[in-house]
């Protein structure tokens, strides 16, 4: 049973949002996500500063089984990103919400979060 | 197929220790039972069991099994000086092809093969058709199952749970070796193989005593492996899988299985023999080599190499290695492709990208050991 914490936000390609109390968005992927993937060996992130569209591809996550894209939720401008994430990619697997967020971006319209899923929704869309 | 996958005996088993279970080859196996990197680690360093009780046991006897085998396979199982002497053949098609790939036990009753699961009834029904008018019976022993143990502290921990008397003669089987224990109606039967590059035995056992003796090997420390950790654990071995490193469209000789054809005595005509001949004649076109590839990124089954100068080639099996923290690969290269000297790149997600040539195996006794 994948866990889906209450107070964040989610999209169907099965990453997670929340929203820092400076009005950036931190962005990972979810529980369910790296159960699928299996042991996740590689992560690639986007570079600082870079202007992503929504749906736009900004990193790879490869397991040993398998390479996923992670994609950008919501528009913005990549603020940061986790650089010990790529050292320690197993991370993905035992802390997903925590420890092993991707990358943070100041959205290009703060409103485009409400559009994402509740984590009630998120859970249906998992049936989990 | 079945739209219902098999089990084993121990399919309770693998629930019980938290497996996910995932259908390979028709059976419903246990993938990993938490982390597939971790239970890697615990065979390389250690001992971990595979159920691999999927795969089917065929005993053969008669006055012609042994005519009729030296025929029937590639290796020669003449070689087999002695019993519970073991040896590693292809099964091939007139065609010079691979079948399957198995392991046949010289016997004091006949022999033991061991084929793949997913291969079992084509094997059987093509092995029914050699013999018709032999005097060989082959006898399907489905009522076994087989467990795996592997790592270097393997058969230390195997022998604290199998019969104090077995003992001795357990820890004095040489590699490629193995025995009945105990009669052949009872079941049992022990050999010093593997498919992990570690040091280990392969039990075949009567399937209800399977679930106490799986526990009991818990009990000793032996940790339950799943199928994702025996893949990249053969795959650092620099071992074939079946229907990827080749299959019935590929002959032995462009899968790495050369030394596994006995070509002497000439008169020996087994089958595929003169497809085979006529394939050297012609010059072989393509080898097996490995692929490393030292930065980020994972080499897969069916992507594309192209080697410098010299033409295009594919991976056959790929993975991450977790032994050496980077991507291994096993690939079919055009035959002018050098392990030392060639240059090589893989399309790894739309970038070209340098992977380096070696010579197999990767990972040996839990240490690196191509150049």
């Amino acid at each position: 049973m994948s866990n889906v914490p209450a107070e964040l936000k989610y999209v169907n390609s099965h990453e997670w949002l929340r929203l820092e109390e400076d009005g950036s968005v931190t962005i990972g992927i979810t529980d369910h996500a790296q159960e699928l993937l299996g042991d996740i060996v590689f992560v690639e992130l986007p570079e600082v500063g870079a202007q992503l569209a929504a749906d736009a591809t900004a990193g790879v996550v490869e397991s040993v089984k398998a390479a996923s894209d992670v994609y950008a939720p919501i528009a913005g401008e990549v603020v940061e990103v986790n650089v010990e994430l790529e050292g320690s990619p197993e991370l993905a697997n035992t802390d997903p919400y925590g420890a092993a967020w991707f990358f943070r971006v100041k959205p290009a319209n703060a409103a485009d979060l409400d559009s994402c899923l509740t984590a009630a929704e998120y859970t249906k869309e998992i049936g989990a | 197929m079945t739209a219902t996958p098999k089990t084993t005996p121990l399919y309770d088993s693998h629930l019980a220790a938290g497996a996910k279970i995932v259908d390979f080859a028709g059976w419903a196996m246990p993938i990993h039972y938490g982390s597939q990197l971790k239970e890697h680690e615990i065979v390389r360093s250690d001992a971990g069991m595979f159920d691999v009780s999927h795969m089917c046991v065929i005993d053969i006897t008669g006055a012609d099994a042994k005519d009729w085998l030296r025929t029937l396979i590639a290796n020669d199982v003449e070689k087999l000086g002695f019993e519970g002497k073991a040896l590693y053949s292809g099964m091939l098609t007139p065609e010079g092809t691979v079948i399957d790939d198995l392991i046949v036990y010289l016997t004091h009753y006949g022999y033991r093969m061991v084929v793949n699961a997913g291969t079992a009834d084509k094997d059987i029904a093509w092995m029914l058709k050699q013999a018709e008018g032999r005097a060989v019976e082959l006898t399907v022993r489905r009522e076994l199952a087989m467990i795996a143990v592997q790592g270097p502290n393997a058969i230390e921990k195997a022998c604290k749970v199998l019969h104090e008397e077995w003992e001795s003669t357990i820890k004095g089987l040489k590699v490629f070796q193995g025995f009945p224990f105990g009669s052949v109606e009872e079941g049992w039967f022990i050999a010093r193989t593997g498919y992990t590059g570690e040091d280990g035995l392969e039990i075949m056992l009567p399937a209800d005593e399977a679930p106490l003796f799986w526990k009991a090997l818990i009990g000793a420390g032996v940790a339950p492996i799943g199928l994702g950790a025996r893949d990249t654990l053969r795959l650092e071995a620099g071992m074939n899988l079946y229907g990827h490193d080749m299959d019935e469209t590929v002959s032995p000789l462009q899968a790495g299985m050369g030394w596994t054809i006995a070509w002497e005595p000439a008169d020996r005509n087994f089958i595929g023999r003169a497809a085979l001949e006529a394939e050297k004649a012609a010059g072989v076109a393509m080898k097996q080599v490995g692929l490393v590839l030292e930065g980020r990124g994972v080499l897969r089954e069916g992507l594309k190499v192209v080697v410098e100068g010299v033409g295009e080639g594919v991976i056959t099996s790929g993975t991450f290695s977790p032994t050496l923290k980077h991507s291994v690969a096993i690939a079919r290269v055009p035959a002018a492709t050098d392990a030392n000297s060639s240059k090589a790149q893989v399309d790894l997600r739309g970038t070209l990208t340098d992977v380096r040539v070696v010579k197999m195996p990767f990972v040996r006794n839990g240490k690196k050991v191509f150049e």
